[in-house]
């Protein structure tokens, strides 16, 4: 089982996602003493007469001030049988492009709502974003279920309503759980609820110490962006020339037939090298270096790929875009998309349709997308470039959409992600 | 074809995936920047990063200079071990001298004599004199909130300065270093790294760190509630007296608001075992300049702070 779980919070303004997040920290003991006093401090300056935990995650100044959190913060916390990375991403303005952002490293993905609101349409949206980005699970968090008296039958109705949903934009059964929980007394967080007895689950600390984690796609065919070419020329190392980089997908082990795109050159690995010795074997998250048989030319922003099962090679993309810039779309507008290790030149040559956030369905040929819309789009690369479709937590088939005048990230995207999930959302 | 051995460790662990995190995040710097540098004082979160970018380009040597904004209130243990260290690997070392700037009227000293906040302006002038475009800080999120909001590469204006509002989305492994003349970048490979991950690190890997990291006994006296060192930046004042303590430090930065903690941890189990029940945060039990007021970091860095 992996001792490592990276995890993302969604949930609207108000459903309680700091205070949820700061009980995590709190009752896992991963809040240290001079944090909690300062945080006590606060509180009483704030007329409060109980610690706020939600200051416990509220980083900025003008974020303290307004009461809001306004940017992607991650925290770290660890109990005996894990370690848990958390993105705690906002849920108001900019939702999307906060949850994109968070959901695009996260395993598992908890959805807060509030048990006096249930499923709202902002709950929908959030888990079809999750649900496009891949996300492997989801916990539904009933928040604030001290303020329905604890009362079983309105967990059922929400919990059934969110599995459907959720169903639908194909997730299978297992992989999402509703838990009833109140963040602020801690009802089902870590220990089980006196309050809740119909509830026989998991708590949400045990399901997080628990839930089974799909590894890295270690069975999909061998995918390498090279980062940097090492060459030493040193008198220990005057002919080494290995190629390092990040196994975005598969595995490699010397012997290994691969071609070298875009140029399409076959070669066999060698070695596995990393500097505390060779390997017989890596998979995908693993930073080594390969050296190969054969002295091709190689360079930066090249992808080594299993040589049975390489990526397409093309010039025209169809991607999913999620915008995240505060200035639109233009028709035809010239862009730079990162995709791997490799920067290229394109163009945004059609926008085919957009998911309309209000109806919750797509538009044919919108004029624009814009700041937090999604959307399906064709471009053109300025040269052939190797590409998979999106796969789950995007080692492979995710890109930057990138403006050349100034460097800003203007999008997320996906290859070939199906957006009409979201016509289910 | 070779024969197919069977895998000893499929899955990397914890420390492995944030060992592999890193130096992909540093061979990205390598491969898109023209000058990165690489900041190092001696302490244990830059020399773990020193550590990894050995890693990430053996075995070629490592591809970046290191740059030191020396505040002249210095352990001499951490010196001395700052210079083996540069020579072990015939690095390039930039120091950049707090007392200079001082000296030709560039800054000013403070009162209370502390020289941590006047890092910032020989940090970002050495900046602009060397064009470092990619900077390597030791920085982690878990270190205090204002970090939390920090990305792995973190854009910074041509004034040096943090916008912590128009910071850009950072998805998946993908990073975007993209900057305009005169604007350059700040790296944190040890974002997702906690401070008990660095211990079981540096154990794992067997790093050498400076000796006052570990149980040793030190003359030292009691200020604002921690225990401070004599030495360059000053001594105990009237009222305050030292006393033999048996103590270690758990960060390393200026003397004169660098606390050593009670400890009799003197291997690196012991220190594991401390960190782990400890009750304090590093920052909080040793950073006098953290305590200044609630957002004393986070105004630091949009000032260009580490």
């Amino acid at each position: 089982m992996s001792d490592l779980l990276r995890l993302a919070t969604a949930g609207s303004v108000d459903d309680g996602k700091s205070t949820l997040v700061g009980r995590l920290l709190y009752d896992t003991k991963s809040v240290l003493a001079d944090t909690l006093e300062a945080v006590q401090r606060a509180s009483v300056d704030k007329g409060l007469s109980t610690p706020d935990l939600s200051l416990l995650v509220d980083g900025l100044r003008s974020e303290r001030e307004q009461g809001i959190t306004i940017d992607v913060a991650y925290r770290y916390f660890a109990t005996d049988k894990r370690t848990f990375v958390l993105a705690d991403t906002p849920g108001h303005v900019q939702y999307t492009r906060n949850t994109v952002t968070g959901a695009s490293t996260a395993e598992l993905a908890i959805l807060l709502v509030d048990a006096r609101k249930g499923v709202i349409e902002q709950t929908r949206r959030h888990a079809a974003v999750l649900a496009l980005l891949g996300v492997p699970r989801l916990v539904l968090a009933v928040n604030k279920i001290d303020l329905v008296d604890y009362d079983e039958g309105t967990f059922e109705v929400i919990a059934k309503e969110f599995t459907a949903h959720a169903t639908s934009l194909g997730y299978p059964m297992g992989t999402v759980l509703a838990i009833p929980v109140s963040a602020l007394r801690g009802d089902n967080v870590v220990a089980h609820s006196p309050h809740t007895p119909w509830y026989t689950g998991p708590t949400l600390l045990d399901h997080l110490e628990t839930v089974p984690v799909e590894p890295d796609p270690h069975e999909a065919p061998f995918r390498f962006p090279v980062q940097y070419v090492i060459r030493p020329r040193t008198p220990e190392h005057p002919d080494y020339r290995g190629y390092a980089g990040q196994i975005a997908a598969g595995t490699v082990r010397p012997g290994d037939e691969v071609v070298v795109l875009p140029a399409g050159l076959r070669t066999t690995v060698e070695r596995v090298d990393t500097p505390d010795g060779e390997l017989p074997e890596a998979v995908a998250g693993r930073s080594v270096t390969l050296l190969l048989a054969d002295d091709v030319d190689i360079s930066r922003g090249d992808v080594i790929a299993a040589a049975t099962e390489p990526p397409a090679l093309t010039d025209e993309l169809s991607a999913t875009l999620a915008w995240l810039a505060d200035k639109p779309l233009r028709h035809n507008q010239k862009v730079l998309v990162k995709s791997g290790s490799r920067t290229v030149r394109a163009m945004v040559t059609e926008l085919r349709t957009r998911f309309d956030e209000q109806r919750l369905s797509t538009h044919e040929d919108p004029e624009t997308l814009t700041l937090n819309e999604i959307g399906q789009v064709s471009l053109r690369t300025a040269e052939p470039i190797p590409v998979d479709g999106y796969t789950s937590r995007g080692r492979t088939g995710a890109f930057l959409v990138i403006d050349p005048a100034d460097g800003t990230t203007l999008a997320a995207g996906l290859v070939g992600a199906p957006l009409p999930l979201l016509d289910k959302a | 074809m070779t024969a197919i051995i069977e895998p000893t460790q499929p899955t990397l662990d914890a420390l492995g995936r944030l060992e592999s995190e890193a130096v992909h995040i540093m061979r990205e710097v390598a491969g898109e920047f023209d000058r990165p540098v690489i900041l190092f004082s001696g302490g244990k979160d830059s020399t773990l990063l020193l550590h990894l970018a050995v890693k990430a380009f053996w075995p070629a040597p490592v591809p970046f200079p290191l740059l030191h904004v020396d505040t002249g209130h210095n352990f001499d243990e951490v010196i001395d071990f700052r210079d083996r260290v540069v020579e072990r690997y015939g690095l390039r070392l930039v120091v950049a001298k707090v007392q200079d700037w001082i000296d030709d009227g560039r800054l000013t000293e403070r009162p209370d004599g502390t020289r941590n906040p006047l890092q910032t302006v020989p940090l970002l002038d050495s900046i602009t004199e060397n064009r470092f475009d990619a900077v390597f800080g030791g920085g982690r999120r878990d270190e205090e909130r204002a970090r939390a909001k920090e990305r792995i590469f973190s854009l910074r204006n041509s004034f040096g300065q943090w916008e912590p509002r128009r910071q850009r989305p950072e998805l998946w492994n993908l990073y975007n270093g993209r900057h305009r003349p005169g604007e350059h970048v700040r790296v944190f490979p040890l974002s997702n790294w906690t401070e008990l991950d660095v211990w079981r690190y540096i154990q794992r890997e067997n790093i050498e760190l400076p000796p006052i990291y570990y149980s040793h006994e030190r003359e030292v006296y009691q200020r604002d509630g921690m225990w401070l060192a004599e030495g360059p930046w000053g001594g105990p004042r009237d009222g305050e007296t030292k006393v033999r303590k048996t103590i270690r430090y758990r960060t390393v930065g200026d003397g004169s608001c660098t606390g050593a903690v009670e400890s009799t941890a003197r291997t690196l189990d012991e220190v594991i075992a401390e960190v782990a029940a400890s009750r304090l945060t590093e920052r909080g039990a040793t950073r006098a300049d953290d305590r200044l007021s609630e957002a004393a970091m986070e105004d630091r860095k949009r000032e260009g702070y580490f």
